[in-house]
């Protein structure tokens, strides 16, 4: 539903608004990187700009520190509807190596409600571009729940006969 | 500063067309790239040193009952450190180079669970694995013809390593009293 919701509501261009939500700074690099030449995601017509106000998609990187809390909720609110929000790392995912420490609450996903979530740490390059790819609707994602994962081999397994 | 304009441009030209084609081409990784890391739950012994140097603190541990460990692994939370392959015992662990892990409900998507068959000890009743496959074998539930074996089992079979190490504890300091 969301993905045709998508591809209705944002045929044209996306353009991303990125922020550290308490980051090491790794995650920021590849999403840089990911607008260099070589990585080229503005070819799918994505620009980073300047401010919430311009922006259809939120990039998040990092646990979400108790700090960045308000600032996060007000940033969101700054974001015109509709609008995505895109985690960006292990640590917006869920918290990372830091989700029980003392300053964070949490991945991305305790503050605001996330969309999509791209895995790494940092991930690659490549993994954020098929994440965009995945939420453009342009491919399908390779990960699937573990009931489904599972269905192939419980089919093979044979029953014991005595 | 027209010469300069023109290098600029000239650099431009000669370098092509350097973006890389990746969503439509695969573009795999270099050898030893670490991703999703694959468990093979056939070889897995539930020994939990996984969870123990896991740095995220993702593989949970639970004993349902006296013969059965649940691993869950939230691996949406994964580093990718591949420090679980490192030490599994059982080389239960491969770090595939699978990095297309982009979800949109990522929880559901990248949990992994799996639950071991395990011995209990007779005599604190915790979960322990025994040592080689033939002690496994040996274990109560494990095989349908258990039931005739009761009775023969010898001092340390189906024991585990802490119980035994206690009693041999007390035992030298009994003696040394
Ligand atoms: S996922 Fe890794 S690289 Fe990204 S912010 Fe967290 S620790 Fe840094
Ligand atoms: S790769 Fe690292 S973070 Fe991921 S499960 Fe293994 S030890 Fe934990
Ligand atoms: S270290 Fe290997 S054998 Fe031990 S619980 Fe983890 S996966 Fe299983």
């Amino acid at each position: 539903m969301l993905e045709e919701l998508c591809k209705k509501a944002f045929f044209k261009s996306l353009w991303l608004y990125h922020t550290n939500t308490g980051a090491c700074n790794g995650c920021d690099i590849e999403v840089i990187d990911v607008l260099t030449p070589y990585y080229d995601a503005e070819r799918f017509g994505i620009k980073l700009v300047g401010s919430p106000r311009h922006a259809d998609v939120l990039i998040c990187c990092g646990p979400v520190t108790r700090q960045v809390v308000p600032a996060l909720k007000r940033l969101y609110e700054a974001v015109p509807d509709p609008k995505l929000v895109v985690a960006v790392g292990s640590c917006a995912c869920g918290g990372g190596i830091w989700y029980d420490s003392y300053n964070i609450v949490g991945g991305v996903d305790t503050v605001l409600p996330v969309d999509y979530y791209i895995q790494g740490c940092p991930p690659r390059p490549e993994a954020i571009l098929h994440g965009v790819a995945v939420a453009l609707g342009l491919l399908d994602k390779q990960v699937a729940p573990e009931a489904l994962r599972q269905l192939p081999d419980s089919s093979e397994s044979v029953p014991i006969e005595d | 500063m027209i010469l300069s304009k023109l290098k600029q441009a000239l650099i431009c030209l000669l370098a092509g067309r350097v973006t890389l084609p990746y969503p439509a081409k695969p573009h795999p990784p270099d050898e030893g790239f670490r991703g999703y890391p694959e468990v093979d739950v056939d070889k897995c012994i539930g020994c939990g040193a996984c969870a123990a140097v896991c740095p995220a603190r993702l593989i949970k541990i639970e004993d349902l009952d006296q013969t059965t460990r649940r691993i869950t692994r939230l691996l949406e939370r994964c580093i990718f450190c591949g420090r679980c392959a490192e030490v599994c015992p059982e080389d239960a662990i491969t770090m595939t180079r699978q990095f297309e892990l982009a979800s949109d409900q990522a929880r559901q998507d990248l949990t992994h669970q799996c639950e071991i068959f395990m011995a209990t000890c007779r005599r604190c009743g915790a979960c322990y694995q025994p040592a080689t496959p033939l002690d496994r074998i040996m274990q109560p539930g494990f095989r349908s013809d258990e039931i005739d074996r009761g009775g023969d089992l010898c001092q340390y079979e189906n024991v585990c390593l802490e119980s035994q190490q206690a009693e041999n504890t007390t035992a030298t300091v009994g003696e040394g009293e």
